[in-house]
């Protein structure tokens, strides 16, 4: 169990910002982060690496008190069990994919594990390229791997696909969903994508402003009136245009667009850019295998 | 004469060997505060470094030539101890150091300011100290920077004139240095010999940065 309760003062992008962030992780969990850019996700990841310190409050991991603020504890990063996956990769450039995962290790048994991870996440072929050879999405497998080389408690992940094309990202949040199967690893994702937040968290955060709003399970947050044998499909709204007496609103889901025609006064909360339930009621819905 | 040729080519070299040396060891704590810290009497630290840039070569020797004199306070705690620095090749050292701090730090502190932070923290949160971070992982990766200082600093202590000059003088063996020599050469209508030093160093210098350029291109991976 990991429990976080802190406070800290940040100067974002839309000014001064007082977050409290008050979170219990369990072991093993899947928790996605998700909210607006500026809303302090990756701060929280930040501040539990201990890469921030917090102005107040308590971090808690497994018994072990990484920071208390009352009691003047604040533990160094180098001291803290985390694997941290930066959005930008942070690979050493002057080491081999192999010597990058090597230099992570802090004894033989770690050392001895480290060819496996490399298997893992399929980089065998390229264990000896360095990093400016690589593709974004091989980048993002060492980045991965090499977080888990020292077996940490808890995974950071800062929006790490949020990079990547549309193909490689999905391809890589399978990949993360079977290494967190597999390794069982206690792991936070700050996301602000709604198909990888439903596909690899069991919980989701809401961060809105600094504050955590909602802690539930990512089906109850997206479909919030879910009633049974009606289809409902999320989102994201590409374009609204007003054709009177209606309103055609074209709307991405998944990878296909889907235009709908709604009247200007259903259509009036609507904004380009923001998500949307497309639901059907009375239908049972028709499903065609592809070839 | 030929001797005294060699030997004032070998001071020369070892002069800016020296140099060098000592300014790789003071340049790169000294580059990581000036790219790293946010402290407020950063930019003064960061003037003084810059001003032998500007500078004419006398002024700093004409300083230095009375810091190190008996008279001053501590050229007299120094010969109390038994250290000259005037006129000798100890004070050409510190001499050099001062005016080729610039050719030192500037490149090293541009390539420290152009790693991402996150490689920073990627290391600490792998467990790794700010020493050993440094050692194994930015040094590495900015050692284009790293040769770059070395070359400059050490073609610049070779080029070096007004400086020794002013308190170093022209003392075979001690401080006489190749510049000092063409000069001297020059000064009594010797100019088969001053040819020779003056060639002796175009080539020398000519090989060294051409080396530097042609290994520079074939390595990789490092951030430019």
């Amino acid at each position: 169990m990991i429990s976080v309760n802190i406070n800290k003062h940040l100067d974002t992008a839309e000014g001064p910002l007082d977050a409290h962030f008050s979170l219990d992780i369990h072991e093993g969990e899947f928790l996605t982060l998700f909210g607006a850019s500026g809303a302090g996700k990756t701060t929280l990841l930040r501040l539990i690496a201990g890469l921030e310190i917090p102005d107040s409050g308590r971090i808690e991991v497994e018994g072990e008190m990484w920071f208390d603020g009352a009691r003047r504890i604040n533990l160094p990063p180098q001291k803290r069990s985390v694997g941290f996956v930066f959005q930008d990769y942070a690979l050493f450039p002057t080491m081999s994919v192999r010597q990058n995962l090597l230099f992570a290790a802090e004894n033989a048994e770690q050392k001895n594990g480290v060819d496996e991870l490399i298997e893992l996440v399929e980089l065998s072929q390229l264990s000896n390229r360095l990093p400016a050879t690589l593709s974004g999405g091989q980048k993002q497998r060492v980045a991965l791997a090499r977080a888990l080389v020292r077996r940490p408690k808890i995974l950071l992940l800062d929006e790490p696909l949020s990079a990547l094309d549309p193909a490689m990202r999905q391809k890589l949040q399978d990949e993360l969903s079977l290494i967190h199967g597999r390794l069982g690893v206690t792991t936070l994702l700050v996301s602000h994508d709604i198909a990888e937040t439903v596909k690899l968290s069991d919980r989701l955060a809401h961060v809105e402003a600094g504050v955590i709003k909602r802690l539930c399970s990512p089906m109850e947050f997206f479909s919030p009136q879910s009633l049974s044998g009606k289809l409902q499909l999320i989102g994201e709204v590409l374009k609204i245009e007003e054709d009177f007496p209606a309103v055609i609103v074209t709307l991405l889901v998944g990878s296909s667009v889907v235009r709908t025609v709604l009247s200007s006064a259903e259509a009036s909360e609507l904004r380009v850019g923001g998500h949307a339930i497309i639901s059907t009621k009375a239908f049972n819905p028709i499903l065609i295998p592809l070839p | 004469m030929e001797a005294e040729f060699l030997s004032t080519m070998a001071l020369t070299f070892k002069l800016a060997a020296i140099t060098t040396l000592v300014l790789l060891l003071i340049g790169i704590p000294l580059a990581a505060f000036l790219a790293y810290s946010k402290m407020r009497f950063k930019s003064i630290v960061e003037t003084i470094v810059s001003m032998p840039l500007v500078l004419p070569p006398s002024v700093l020797g004409f300083y230095l030539l009375l810091a190190f004199s008996p008279a001053s306070t501590l050229g007299s705690f120094l010969t109390e101890h038994g250290i000259r620095l005037a006129f000798s090749f100890e004070g050409l050292v510190i001499g050099s150091v001062l005016f080729s701090l610039p050719f030192m730090v500037h490149p090293i502190q541009s390539a420290l300011s152009q790693v991402p932070a996150s490689i920073f923290e990627a290391a600490y949160t792998l467990g790794k100290s700010k020493v050993e971070t440094m050692v194994r992982v930015i040094l590495p990766s900015i050692r284009h920077g790293l040769i770059s200082g070395i070359v400059l600093a050490f073609a610049h202590t070779v080029g070096e004139f007004g400086v020794i000059l002013m308190i170093g003088g022209n003392i075979p063996d001690e401080t006489r240095v190749a510049s000092i020599a063409i000069y001297d050469e020059v000064e009594s209508l010797n100019y088969a010999m001053a040819h020779q030093y003056a060639l002796t160093l175009f080539v020398v210098t000519f090989a060294i940065l051409l080396l530097v350029y042609t290994l520079n291109k074939k390595s990789f991976g490092g951030i430019r």
